[in-house]
């Protein structure tokens, strides 16, 4: 118990940060579930994060008012960017969303309530672990009871085959918009949590780098698992505390990792407990 | 009951359906063969919201659903098998059957489970197993147990016997008259002669997206016009 108490006092901020990263992953992995490789995340994280740096400093609202408008931000520009990529799939959806991406940090660089290139510093530092954990757990109990649901079976079967889930009734627009607007809350939370647990905050925290860091966390625990998601992202995060050398190489050794496990574990982390057919729950 | 009213289809200047009409009735099955692409797959895709309608009208049990997206026609009670076999092939044999049962309250129970592949002729299968590795008739059968699960007023069968062995489209033709013998509208399309004749209560034949003939098994089989469209193959074994 004791070695617990010494590691979390000398690494209590990699800590939140593996809590943050969790949360982040697994809002990826809710669009990945339903056959979306749809690369906003890093956006929605950063509408979030503005949203509840600035109602922190300029309105001074507590931390949860600030976290609730930040989620209900986040998930309606996702709701509202699912209409114009609603035909897009694949790659296709991919350099959309990006582009989409790309779009709002140009905003954040540019506009002064953001604070420009410079950004926001002097957000209340309260987003503790027991914060930020409580917050993870919430994502997770509420991913745990929607896999039981309808909806995660509509999810999986629009990810099987679309074509063939009109076809048992299933409204496939409504199902991708709700997922990519599920993951994009969950992102947004992830991204309140950043700003409150950072104290400093710029557009480039939400740039193109922070996607690719998402999306290899999720391929490397396996695209369409959540828990896989989640050890991705922890792994990926103590590795450069427990390597001391390679920090200075993340990109380097987050590429080499990425294609070891492309090339030998195509089915990521989560392969080595999923095997056969796909299970639909009871 | 289906009805299709002058029913057209066109892909860019092309017109893959002129002026059809038929009516699916419930507990009969209506055969629709003709040459490839006579239109028959557009047909079933016209009325399943897939394609389009150029002109016509399509009533399902007097309301109409020509126009409704394709997710909102499954739930009026139309269910389909596929040219080519869309299971949820990583699903085992229970998902593609709740997937089947969505639009419906609550999950398949073990019981219902078990009736549906009764229904479909592989009541013995593994229902853990993987959908894409059940050997192809089982798939094939698989489908029609799927579409089954939606309790639905009219199923329509895309090629159903397509890859069976003769003594498999056989037992289809049991499976296919048992379904109609519940109340259920069929719609077959099928290449199989034979099997039109022993399943098929009635049959329209297309070609070029027209109607050619229609009637019995046997009296589109003597049409001297089916017998030019097919230039006499298959044509005498509906006879």
């Amino acid at each position: 118990m004791s070695a617990l108490v010494d590691f979390y006092a000398r690494h209590s901020r990699l800590v939140d940060q593996i809590g943050i990263n969790a949360i982040l992953a697994l809002s990826l992995s809710v669009s990945l579930q339903a056959g979306q490789l749809a690369l906003a995340q890093a956006a929605f994280m950063g509408i979030a994060a503005y949203v509840s740096a600035i109602l922190a400093m300029n309105a001074h609202w507590p931390l949860l008012a600030t976290m609730v408008a930040a989620v209900a931000a986040a998930t309606l520009v996702a709701a509202l960017l699912a209409f114009p990529v609603r035909r897009l799939r694949g790659i296709f959806l991919a350099i959309a969303t990006v582009g989409f991406g790309e779009i709002v940090r140009v905003f954040a660089n540019n506009l002064s309530i953001t604070g420009g290139a410079e950004g926001i510093s002097g957000i209340p530092n309260d987003a503790t672990t027991p914060v930020i954990y409580g917050s993870l757990a919430l994502v997770v109990v509420v991913l745990v009871l929607l896999a039981r649901t309808k909806f995660a079976l509509a999810v999986t079967l629009v990810r099987e085959d679309e074509y063939a889930a009109r076809g048992v009734g299933i409204d496939v627009g409504a199902i991708r918009t709700a997922s990519l607007a599920l993951g994009g809350a969950i992102a947004g939370l992830g991204g309140a949590l950043y700003a409150h647990a950072a104290f400093f905050i710029a557009p480039t925290d939400f740039g193109f780098g922070r996607m690719e860091e998402i999306l290899v966390w999720c391929v490397i625990g396996g695209v369409t698992s959540p828990l896989g998601a989640v050890l991705g992202a922890a792994l990926l995060s103590v590795l450069p505390e427990v390597i001391r050398f390679l920090a200075d190489y993340r990109e380097i050794t987050d590429g080499i990792i990425l294609l070891a496990v492309i090339l030998f574990f195509p089915g990521g982390i989560s392969s080595l407990w999923r095997r056969g057919a796909v299970r639909v729950r009871s | 009951m289906l009805a299709l009213h002058d029913v057209g289809v066109r892909y860019g200047g092309v017109d893959a359906l002129q002026s059809v009409s038929l009516e699916v009735e419930p507990g009969r099955v209506l055969g629709l063969i003709g040459p490839n692409g006579a239109g028959k797959t557009t047909l079933v895709n016209a009325t399943t919201g897939l394609a389009p309608l150029a002109s016509g009208t399509i009533d399902l049990n007097g309301a109409r659903i020509d126009g409704l997206p394709p997710h909102r026609i499954a739930r009026a009670g139309i269910a389909r098998t596929y040219q080519n076999i869309r299971l949820f092939g990583a699903l085992d044999v229970r998902g593609n059957l709740a997937a089947g049962w969505y639009a419906r309250p609550g999950r398949p129970g073990a019981a219902d489970v078990r009736a549906l592949l009764d229904r479909a002729g592989i009541g013995e299968i593994d229902l853990d197993a993987r959908a894409s590795t059940l050997p192809y008739g089982d798939q094939r059968r698989l489908e029609i147990a799927r579409a089954l699960a939606a309790a639905p007023s009219i199923v329509m069968l895309d090629e159903p016997a397509a890859g069976m062995n003769p003594s498999e489209t056989v037992r289809l033709v049991g499976t296919i008259r048992a379904i109609a013998a519940g109340g259920i509208g069929v719609l077959l399309i099928e290449h199989d002669m034979s099997l039109v004749r022993a399943a098929c209560d009635s049959v329209v034949v297309l070609n070029f997206g027209i109607v050619i003939a229609r009637g019995t098994p046997a009296s589109v089989a003597r049409d001297p016009v089916v017998v030019e469209a097919y230039l006499g193959s298959g044509a005498e074994a509906l006879a």
